[in-house]
């Protein structure tokens, strides 16, 4: 070969500096700092969306958007933003990243390269996204307003402009961003665990990672495939959901859905592993039922194919596929209840410390136990004809996706931040995050319930008067959510300017991973001698 | 500040609603109240079914909330490392296991078996005494009575024409009039884009679908006017397009009938123009 071995060693040695080391970077930790950025902008900019909704919504009639077309615009940019751009990135590309190599002993990704170009595509992705909303779309306004599901026919003959091919191509590399971060991430996690780390012996949050890849590589070329006819729809003159040449709009719905269903699970299963190593850290105790800890996040996985159904009760699908998705749907309750109660047994007999990483993942077990539950009643087709597409929808999702994943974001936040910017957060900020949100964000979606059994429908830019109510304390709720989030901003900020360095493991006897057992911040090169796991 | 004069606002008109309540006891209340916390009430059999399974369920779940809230309550306290500052080592428990499964499970089958018979009894439909068809657009509906002849779209009345007590974004220029004690088997298509036809009070809900015609059937058993609205996002106008369903006595619904096919041609210049499509 033309280069030297010698050449070989210094590469390895080499600590790129500049643009050039986040340009190209190839190390999983830097690529996982950049998605964790790009996940913190993508929170900024889809919770201002949701900041204006509320403020919208906060008393009956039109306030803050004159045109209501505006408002369905960043109930659309809110949705995807908030589930391409900040829970994605965050949970896989952020501490994905950061933390599989580290907890499975592994000097890095499987491929780098590949992790790089990930990242930049999801980079590309957000910005067509943010683009999509400043270009023509349906006649006379700009934007996407179809909401997160662009059901057609509103997203082909319902929105002539280019806003909407924008937001396709956004999602075809987001897509394929995630597709090939998957790949990256099974082909790690078979491969390069460190000798003795067998599968049953991974942390639980390398195994939600596991499962969540599979579940991204297995439903993301179906969106991939739906929103390509989508584009040929609108574009080359094919009809597949066209029903004046044949087509059907149901189709969108089942492709749809088909992905969407496994994507929200995409979204919380990371949750899962991150709430696992929080409780059994601060627990001081091993996780109870490991294997079935582990097992039920596969099942949850597998069972999420076959239900996506239950998101088309109201379309019109006959009686008897409505039953068997119901029956479907509930199953997932198994599974679930076995983590919720496996959480509690791992507490159980344990020695809690009640530090802010603890603190976000109790609040995630209460309230993804809420959202849960709201769940098991929406798999009732029955009672579903009435909450479909009702406030109740949105209370529910809210619970175990603004309540359950971001929840245990912000946990893994607190938990893996000493390690990975070697300083400590500062715990009084911290939990005047954590009180602020958690009051805030129950206060926002709870009353939602209410407005929902009352039968206010969801997207609306103006409600009937009756619902006033509610949606006041709802938006204020809102507005407290808001705050906990710039406390959270201005935490980061004092952590850096404070500069207390953290320990190599800051949590104690609890802590049992491998990443703890590095120094912290945790180097730029970690394992180049690859652990050993009795 | 504010909320508490919001508070009072609603508390007098919940109050005002209670002293009228009794006047008009007969008609049906086809709308929420202020600060609602449940269903609106029910006025087809099937709605009345919804209502009480979801009563059911709620009562199960929130049991279920509360014991996970009070376990956490439990551990938080007994577990905590003052009180409890050697943990234990304890990672099984095989009974525990196979208890928190299978327990599960036997609450889900207790609510599968009401939820089917609710599922399948919403899709047994009766012999129908009305058919109307409902057909969305971007942003209104229209009806159409295919056995006697009458269509006319219905619109949604702006704010500045409101008059005295009809509530606005749920009002509408014509409404949809069917009589009481009957089933009505509701047809739904579409022009252009997916909407979705909804009255909560019936427990009626259903996608109008551009080149399906799909149905879903009520039989309301209290007179009055009921108000919906569109239910699948739509555009610009999605909060924009309403349902008013008013439910009258079988003569006045015949009275109805009789006038609405006497002005159907000629008063109505859409008609017309329909007509000579």
């Amino acid at each position: 070969m033309a280069h030297p071995a010698h050449a070989e060693h210094v590469h390895h040695d080499h600590h790129p500096a500049g643009i050039g080391r986040w340009l190209f970077s190839t190390n999983h930790k830097d690529i996982g700092t950049m998605y964790l950025v790009l996940a913190m902008i993508g929170g900024i900019v889809g919770g201002l969306l949701s900041m204006g909704m509320r403020a919208e919504l906060m008393e009956p009639g039109m306030q803050v958007f004159g045109n209501p077309e505006v408002f369905n615009v960043f109930v659309t940019a809110h949705g995807l933003i908030m589930v391409f751009f900040m829970v994605m990135p965050a949970t896989m590309g952020g501490f994905g990243n950061w933390m599989v190599p580290l907890m499975i002993g592994a000097p890095d990704m499987a491929f780098p390269r590949l992790n790089n170009i990930s990242f930049w595509l999801v980079a590309a992705a957000f910005c067509l996204l943010v683009t999509s909303m400043f270009m023509p779309g349906p006649p006379g306004t700009n934007g996407v307003g179809g909401g997160w599901t662009i059901y057609a026919p509103l997203s082909t003959r319902g929105t002539p402009g280019p806003a909407m091919d924008f937001a396709i191509l956004a999602l075809h590399l987001a897509g394929a961003s995630s597709i090939l971060g998957a790949i990256n991430f099974i082909t790690t996690i078979f491969n390069m665990r460190a000798p003795g780390m067998t599968l049953h012996k991974m942390p639980l949050f390398v195994w939600s990672v596991l499962v969540t890849a599979f579940l991204l590589l297995l439903s993301l070329p179906v969106l991939a495939g739906a929103i390509t006819m989508l584009l040929t729809d609108r574009n080359f003159g094919t009809a597949f959901f066209d029903s004046a040449h044949g087509g059907d709009p149901l189709l969108w719905q089942h492709l749809f859905w088909f992905f969407g269903h496994p994507e929200v699970y995409i979204l919380i299963i990371p949750g899962f592993g991150m709430v696992s190593q929080i409780v059994s850290t601060f627990s001081k105790k091993p996780i109870f039922g490991y294997l079935g800890m582990a097992y039920a996040m596969v099942a949850i996985g597998v069972i999420g194919f076959v239900v996506w159904a239950h998101h088309m009760y109201a379309a019109g699908i006959s009686v008897n596929t409505q039953a068997y998705f119901v029956f479907a749907t509930m199953v997932i309750a198994v599974p679930t209840g076995v983590k919720i109660f496996s959480w509690i047994a791992t507490m159980w007999g344990g020695s809690l410390s009640f530090r802010a990483p603890m603190l976000w993942a109790l609040g995630f077990i209460f309230l993804f136990t809420i959202g849960g539950v709201t769940g098991v009643v929406l798999s009732n087709a029955g009672v579903d004809r009435s909450f479909h597409d009702t406030y109740y929808v949105v209370a529910h999702f809210h619970y175990v996706l603004s309540l359950g994943a971001v929840f245990s974001l912000f946990g893994a936040w607190y938990y893996w931040f000493p390690k990975m910017y070697g300083y400590m957060y500062s715990e009084a900020i911290a939990k005047l995050h954590f009180w602020l949100m958690f009051i805030g964000a129950n206060l926002t979606f709870f009353p939602q319930h209410f407005l929902g059994l009352a039968g206010m429908p969801r997207r609306y830019a103006d409600y009937p008067d009756v619902y006033a109510g509610w949606n006041y304390i709802s938006s204020i709720g809102s507005y407290l959510s808001f705050a906990g989030f710039i406390a959270f901003l201005f935490g980061i900020f004092y952590a850096f300017a404070r500069k207390q360095h953290a320990a190599a493991n800051p949590w104690g006897a609890g802590a049992t991973t491998l990443e703890w057992t590095v120094p912290s911040p945790a180097p730029f090169h970690t394992f180049e001698t690859l652990p050993r796991i009795k | 500040m504010a909320i508490c004069k919001k508070m009072k606002t609603a508390l007098a008109a919940a109050a005002s609603f209670a002293l009228c309540g009794g006047a008009q006891a007969k008609e049906g209340v086809g709308m929420a109240e202020p600060w609602q916390l449940g269903f609106q009430t029910a006025v087809t059999p099937i709605m009345e079914q919804i209502n009480s399974f979801h009563t059911y369920v709620t009562i199960i779940i929130t049991l279920i909330a509360l014991f996970v809230l009070a376990l956490l309550i439990y551990v938080m306290v007994r577990y905590n490392e003052r009180a409890n500052p050697q943990p234990s080592r304890a990672t099984h428990n095989t009974a525990l296991e196979i208890a928190w499964t299978v327990i599960p499970v036997l609450i889900l089958v207790a609510i599968a078996i009401p939820s089917f018979r609710l599922l399948f009894a919403q899709y047994d439909f009766p012999k129908a005494d009305l058919h109307i068809t409902a057909t969305g657009s971007q942003w209104y509906w229209s009806y159409e009575y295919p056995d006697h002849g009458i269509t006319f779209d219905s619109i949604m009345v702006p704010e500045a024409d409101l008059k005295e007590g009809q509530p606005r974004l749920l009002t509408v220029d014509r409404e949809v009039v069917v009589p009481v004690g009957k089933n009505v088997i509701v047809g739904l298509k579409s022009n252009d884009v997916i909407h979705d036809w909804a009255v909560p009070a019936f427990g009626v809900k259903l996608d109008a679908v551009p080149g399906r015609l799909q149905s879903t059937w009520f039989r309301a058993e209290r007179e009055g006017i009921y108000y919906g609205q569109c239910s699948e996002l739509c555009g610009r106008n999605h909060a924009f397009m309403p349902i008013a369903v008013r439910v009258v006595s079988e003569e006045e619904f015949n009275d109805w009938l009789a006038k609405t096919k006497a002005a159907s041609a000629k008063d109505d210049p859409r008609h017309l123009a329909a007509a000579q499509e």
